[in-house]
């Protein structure tokens, strides 16, 4: 043990600025949010609760293209179609379970018209594994509900996609 | 017959207005080490039950009464039972001789100093209990490593108090908070107030001197058989102890009830209320203390405590004696 480093242990140099630190540390602001009361900030990138869009007009975006389906690395979207009246391909089911959602964004990715979205919800736990079986009708809602913040975020992200 | 019971009564009512202060200030104590440790690494700390989370102890004491007490099969049931008491009752019982003003004190006892240190030397037997009683590995090796190191760091506290006491000239508390009118001993005695404090901190088992609960090592030493109220008790009987410790060198080293300085606008404050700032300091600086340093190895700990704090303390004592004998400065002593 050289003479300096003694000496330092013996006047408990390094503990002593220690201690300065912890006392100048204790009167900053702390890091911690106080989370159901305050968020912490959401990038427009967020990939949470998926949403179905609709046009302006109130015509659903999704064409039924099956895009999605095929892109889905776990396999959890289900899409059947069937021709309307006016001769646009539309679906009649377009599932979603969202247990097996590993929420890659992949589907997001895919969509030619932006139909089909991931929003910057996270905030979606239920007491039952059924109420994680989202549906077409679900899908929308959560469009309708969602769509000035996913058309905001989806136009933030443009530039860069 | 009647007499006796009223002397008996009013001995009561005494007991009970300093133990229920304690128990209080055990738990805002409790809240504050959370809320300390919790600020310096930059996290909030207990904040939700209550005014800044003040109630979280009152929360958590609540939440042990209602938890089931498990005995294990091995233990031996008696002594289980009993070390958590021990603990506690040790604990609570030396707050008798503090002094929180000249009058203020439960028992104004002639050997107070001396009382104060057989019982905390006691506070050891609780845990040997605890931890021989459980029947099991990590209690026992918890145990022994308590009793070890609280054994080991009394030694040096004995005799750091010694250099006090030689100041002093007598071991009544109040005495010696009242020598301490002119001078308090922290300035003629620092290196031995560094050295009680962190003796304190190994004698009461707060990091870094944590050994006993080294969770990585022995779950969480001779108190892990323990739960419900009995592990309460056990982490009260820590507290007050802490807090004992905190009041023992504010009365040895920082002039206990005495204001800081006797002018006009600091002496009309009342004793009390410097007592309890001291107090708080002392156990500010344990908080902080919790929150910035590693933990010793054992044989680092045993190191420290018998190869360097009490042959320091040895000289600093012969030093102080010479001092006091060489200047004709020793204490009177009417016997």
């Amino acid at each position: 043990m050289n003479l300096t480093r003694l000496l330092k242990t013996i006047f408990l140099v390094e503990f002593i600025s220690g201690l300065y630190m912890a006392i100048k540390e204790l009167f900053r602001k702390s890091k911690t949010i106080n989370y159901p009361f305050e968020k912490g900030p959401i990038s427009p990138r967020m990939r949470g609760e998926h949403a179905l869009r609709r046009y302006p007009n109130g015509e659903e975006r999704c064409i039924a293209c099956k895009l999605c389906e095929a892109v889905c690395p776990a396999q959890a979207i289900t899409i059947e179609s069937t021709e309307r009246s006016d001769g646009s391909r539309k679906t009649t089911r377009y599932d979603i379970d969202m247990l097996k959602c590993i929420y890659c964004g992949l589907c997001q990715e895919s969509c030619p018209v932006e139909a089909i979205v991931q929003g910057p919800n996270f905030e979606f736990a239920t007491e039952t594994r059924e109420e994680l079986y989202y549906n077409k009708e679900k899908l929308l809602e959560n469009g309708d509900r969602w769509e000035s913040v996913l058309a905001k975020n989806i136009k933030l992200d443009k530039p860069y996609r | 017959m009647i007499e006796y019971l009223q002397i008996l009564g009013q001995e009561v009512y005494k007991v009970i207005f300093l133990l229920v202060p304690i128990l209080v200030s055990v738990a805002m104590i409790v809240w504050l080490d959370r809320r300390v440790w919790g600020l310096v690494q930059k996290r909030k700390g207990p904040n939700v039950v209550g005014p800044f989370g003040l109630f979280q102890t009152l929360a958590d004491a609540l939440k042990y009464i209602f938890k089931e007490i498990i005995i294990p099969a091995s233990a031996n049931k008696v002594v289980f039972i009993l070390a958590p008491i021990v603990t506690m009752t040790l604990a609570l019982v030396a707050w008798a001789v503090i002094p929180m003003s000249e009058n203020l004190v439960l028992a104004d006892i002639n050997v107070g100093i001396l009382y104060l240190f057989a019982v905390s030397s006691l506070g050891v037997y609780g845990i040997i209990m605890g931890g021989w009683a459980s029947n099991s590995k990590y209690p026992f090796l918890g145990a022994i490593r308590s009793a070890a190191q609280m054994v080991s760091y009394e030694v040096s506290i004995g005799i750091i108090i010694i250099n006090v006491l030689l100041c002093v000239g007598s071991l009544n508390l109040n005495d010696i908070v009242l020598a301490q009118r002119e001078l308090w001993y922290v300035i003629p005695l620092f290196p031995m107030f560094v050295i009680f404090f962190i003796s304190a901190l190994a004698e009461t088992n707060r990091p870094p001197f944590d050994l006993p609960e080294a969770e990585a090592e022995l779950v969480a030493g001779y108190q892990t058989e323990y739960s419900g109220m009995m592990y309460a008790m056990f982490w009260l009987g820590e507290y007050a102890n802490i807090l004992l410790m905190c009041a023992m060198g504010s009365i040895l080293f920082l002039g206990g009830w005495l204001p800081i300085m006797d002018v006009y606008p600091l002496n009309i404050i009342p004793a009390p209320f410097w007592m309890i700032i001291k107090i708080l300091f002392l156990f500010l600086l344990f908080a902080l203390i919790k929150a910035i340093v590693p933990r010793y190895r054992y044989d680092q700990l045993m190191r420290l405590g018998w190869k360097i704090f009490l042959p320091f303390s040895l000289i600093y004592l012969v030093m102080t004696a010479s001092f006091l004998f060489y200047f004709d400065k020793l204490p009177k002593v009417s016997i």
